[in-house]
């Protein structure tokens, strides 16, 4: 028996292991610290480029001069140094490596936190720094501390009205902001294998939430379908489930629409213990819920309505705003009366357009809700797509129960 | 290495984003984060931690994987951070940018007592009080003694 994590990354829960890194990317952001740490290790050339991936979303397109100079530097390293660049207006770099780039059994590793989102595939996914990532380019390689692993298992199925969202945002109370330091998240049972593949992105996206080094689905028939679409034949992963260091079991059917309360991921609530409170704005995007099973959820809902406050949504990748364009998903989310916004990022970490003004409230479907993150002085919640699009015509916080 | 300084105490769950915000990343000079540090957590902290042990609850640098993190806390002048429980990409940024970061339960933090800790020998005195942890790999030493990754890789 070992789980996930200890048979891709080939060790029991503890030990140390050096391991060859199949895929690494990194964003504007982490991806010009690491180019200088990378110039400062005097390294001539790196192992292995062609598993680099520098994916532009966190301030895409530039916002200032400056930012656009670093850009600018960055894209002629990159092309200098082989890596393959995805320019601004790709998407997000987890959503954009879960277009295909990524496949059960690898390891992958991304300068940014969230980085864990494809351990969906079946992958070890997981988030490093930027001198780390400097050091891998180098290498090709690194080493990891195998993380014990917290099983939950997941029965039944979930109610109309709530999603992966409300899934993962239970988990994240119930195991709190550090319950899952130094380890990994597996998702098992029936009620994982009914997940969709958008449904177990999110899931394995929030992991690091509640402190995880990775979050892992064992590769099914459902990830087999999806990398199809990509060209890729994939096996499944027959799953051992165990051992683990602490197991949860949730029933899908008791799940309610819940919120991440400011400001704190942990301080989970249903959303009828809010319900009625005003919002300056709205979010749905990022890559914890900007895929295309979000905007077109989201877009059934507002469909020949129109929303009471302002409201942004940011397609996670150009493919998914290109398929929400043919499909008129597009459409019906201008006509509610939303901003739509290039792929990418968005206002989730404060740094670009959309982050609010002072002593505002938001409801978003991002994954962190930390103080003054995503605009100084204001405050908001996290939630699913249903409930922000809920919420979005009725200009307060709504839950979706009953609704849909 | 044995390291000591005044402690300054800080809390539980301390994210990414309040030890430097997500507005002062848009450059590399790396005096704008050490002058911003903390700044939406206590906007004085900045100022008092020149040769300072920080001593923080647990989790500490939870969130992202900004390592301007542990480079504004280096910057700053801090000697070492100790915390109970350390966010791990935190962690192994810490030590990538030469910040000694050590686990230690059952320290309690008074503001301005002195703090001293041996990374070879494995423990942390505060209020005459020694407290056993458990010492960094072989690796991360080196890492540490070298003054970050970088360097690390550069000498090698």
């Amino acid at each position: 028996m070992s789980t996930l994590s200890e048979r891709i990354l080939g060790g029991p829960a503890g030990s140390y292991v050096d391991r060859r890194i199949d895929r690494a990317f990194a964003h504007d952001g982490t991806g010009v610290l690491a180019m200088e740490a990378y110039r400062r290790m005097g390294t001539p050339e790196p192992t292995r480029p062609e598993t680099v991936s520098i994916i532009y979303d966190h301030l895409a397109p530039a916002n200032t001069s400056q930012t656009a100079t670093l850009q600018k530097e960055l894209r002629e390293f990159a092309a200098a140094k082989g890596f393959s660049l995805t320019d601004v207006g790709g998407g997000i770099c987890h959503q954009l490596m879960s277009e295909g780039r990524v496949l059960p059994g690898e390891v992958v590793v991304g300068a940014d936190s969230h980085s864990c989102t494809t351990g969906a595939f079946g992958a070890f996914s997981t988030g490093v720094g930027a001198t780390d990532m400097a050091a891998i380019w180098a290498e090709g390689s690194t080493w990891f501390r195998v993380p014990e692993t917290i099983g939950i298992d997941l029965s039944g199925r979930l109610p109309a009205w709530c999603e992966a969202k409300d899934i993962v945002l239970t988990v994240t109370g119930k195991i709190g902001m550090d319950g899952g330091t130094y380890r990994a998240l597996e998702y098992t049972g029936d009620g994982a294998a009914a997940l969709s593949m958008a449904g177990r992105l999110t899931l394995c996206n929030m992991a690091v939430e509640c402190g995880a080094k990775a979050g892992l689905f064992y590769a099914d028939k459902t990830t087999q379908e999806y990398l199809a679409r990509y060209g890729h034949e994939v096996e499944q992963q027959k799953p051992e489930e165990g051992p683990y260091c602490r197991e949860l079991h949730i029933d899908l059917a008791d799940t309610e629409p819940v919120l991440s309360v400011p400001h704190r991921v942990d301080t989970v609530a249903p959303v009828t213990d809010y319900a009625g409170t005003p919002l300056d704005q709205v979010f749905v995007g990022t890559c914890t819920n900007g895929r295309y099973e979000d905007l077109e959820r989201f877009a059934r809902i507002v469909r020949g309505k129109e929303v009471a406050c302002r409201t942004i949504v940011v397609p996670a990748s150009r493919a998914i705003m290109q398929q929400a364009a043919k499909t008129g998903v597009l459409a019906d989310i201008i006509g509610a009366g939303c901003m739509v916004g290039p792929p990418g990022c968005g206002p989730c970490l404060g740094m670009h357009m959309g982050v609010l003004g002072e002593g505002e409230t938001a409801l978003s479907t991002a994954n962190r809700n930390f103080k003054n993150r995503m605009g100084v002085g204001a405050e908001y919640y996290l939630g699913s797509v249903a409930t922000a699009a809920v919420s979005a015509l009725a200009g307060e916080i709504t839950s979706p129960e009953g609704i849909l | 290495m044995t390291l000591s300084g005044p402690a300054v105490c800080i809390g539980t769950d301390i994210d990414t984003d309040l030890v430097i915000a997500g507005r002062y990343l848009r450059t590399k000079d790396t005096s704008v984060w050490a002058e911003h540090v903390f700044e939406d957590l206590d906007p004085s902290l900045a100022h008092r931690l020149r040769g300072a042990v920080l001593v923080a609850g647990r989790n500490m640098g939870c969130g992202s994987s900004r390592e301007q993190a542990p480079v504004a806390i280096r910057e700053a002048g801090v000697v070492a951070v100790v915390a109970p429980s350390f966010a791990r990409i935190f962690f192994r940024n810490a030590i990538n940018v030469g910040l000694p970061v050590i686990e230690c339960e059952g320290l309690t933090c008074h503001e301005g007592a002195a703090v001293t800790i041996s990374l070879e020998e494995g423990w942390v005195e505060g209020d005459g009080v020694r407290h056993p942890v458990r010492p960094l790999s072989g690796r991360m030493q080196d890492i540490l003694a070298a003054g970050g990754l970088v360097s690390y890789r550069r000498n090698k």
